[in-house]
């Protein structure tokens, strides 16, 4: 480490502050005691729908498309994960396989 | 309510929670202790990645602070990326406003631990008739910082690399997300609205990766959606003011008249 152990705290704690202000923030300039705008509660009605699709997005977004394995190991785990949720519905199934179909193809086909 | 009673709802309630975290426990224990053993191999103690898992608690700001350690002393700086790397936290509250209205004391540490993963499971579960919604939320919280700190202290103290082949193993969080995607997608009480917002979500993301790459698309990205959302208001938000609120327009959205009738 080329800080002090002070510096470090501080940062530390700075990065704190500046997730919980992005966690809090929401709730401190719409509190619970008065009725929010309409469209803030439109936005609370849509968001959760398109921030899971973000989260998909996002946590795929390393994917090399266009070199290495070209993303087909992720297309594979994913059909796999699309197909066994239409089958049974069960959530722990359907994670696991598709982990387990991706785990086995980046060890032992790509 | 006595205090038998009371026990009896905490434990029902970890029950209905329990099942949806274990695929998160697989992926923060070994993603923690990924993030642990980083730490440990740059030459610090287990006590770091313990204390900036429960304080910090969002993994991907984790792995970006190591950097900061390492570099020279900005504190402005490293307060802006921690802004700008959580910015998507803003819409996980505003998704939330409702739902954690009236929690009292639980509320403050709801709005605490609300990673990725908590969010998408409070956010898209319905939670079973007679469960308390409260202590539902908190199990789910509670339990997932307690992997991701388990595993971030493990991995510390262990400071090296683990003994088998893990490679692929961080896909199960992937495999979450898509889950909870699919099960948003195909739930009764979802209806056009919802899978018009999720395929703008996944439109809006896939459009600002590709224009952005993959270390600059998140905060274009919630603009993007926000811009698309402001635009569609007329065809997908059905209850203006004045609205006499008739069935046909409230029909789509289940877990929202679930919400009100508690």
């Amino acid at each position: 480490m080329t800080m002090t152990m002070i510096q470090g705290v501080i940062t530390v704690a700075v990065v704190a502050a500046g997730t919980m202000l992005t966690r809090f923030l929401p709730f401190l300039v719409f509190p619970e005691s008065k009725q929010p705008p309409r469209i803030i509660e439109y936005f609370g009605k849509v968001l959760p729908y398109a921030m899971t699709g973000l989260l998909v997005v996002y946590s795929l977004r390393n994917t090399p498309i266009l070199t290495g394995s070209h993303g087909v190991p992720e297309l594979i785990a994913c059909l796999a994960i699309v197909a066994l949720h239409l089958w049974r519905r069960s959530m722990l199934l359907s994670i696991a396989g598709g982990t387990i179909v991706y785990m086995l193809l980046v060890q032992l086909v790509f | 309510m006595t205090r038998e009673e009371r026990r009896g709802m905490r434990l029902e309630a970890l029950k209905a929670a329990f099942p949806l975290t274990v695929p998160i426990a697989l992926g923060f224990l070994f993603l923690g202790c990924s993030y642990g053993m980083l730490m440990g191999t740059k030459g610090f103690s287990f006590v770091w990645p313990m204390c900036m898992s429960a304080f910090i608690f969002a993994g991907s700001m984790e792995f970006v602070t190591v950097n900061l350690l390492l570099s020279a002393f900005n504190p402005v700086a490293a307060f802006l990326l921690a802004l700008m790397v959580n910015a998507r936290h803003l819409f996980y509250g505003l998704s939330m406003l409702g739902r954690f209205r009236g929690l009292g004391w639980k509320r403050l540490y709801l709005i605490f631990g609300m990673c990725d993963e908590t969010f998408a499971i409070n956010s898209a579960t319905r939670i079973p008739e007679g469960v308390d919604r409260g202590w539902f939320y908190l199990w789910v919280t509670v339990l997932n910082q307690a992997y991701w700190v388990t595993g971030a202290t493990l991995g510390g103290v262990i400071g090296s690399n683990l003994p088998f082949d893990t490679d692929g193993l961080e896909f199960v969080l992937t495999a979450l997300f898509l889950v909870i995607f699919l099960d948003q997608w195909l739930g009764a009480g979802t209806g056009r609205r919802g899978r018009v917002s999720a395929v703008v979500g996944v439109l809006a993301s896939l459009a600002c990766l590709v224009a952005f790459g993959p270390d600059d698309f998140m905060i274009p990205s919630l603009i993007a959606m926000i811009v698309l959302f402001v635009l569609l208001r007329p065809r997908l938000d059905d209850l203006h003011e004045g609205d006499t609120g008739d069935a046909a327009a409230t029909a789509g959205d289940g877990d929202e008249e679930k919400e009100t009738t508690r």
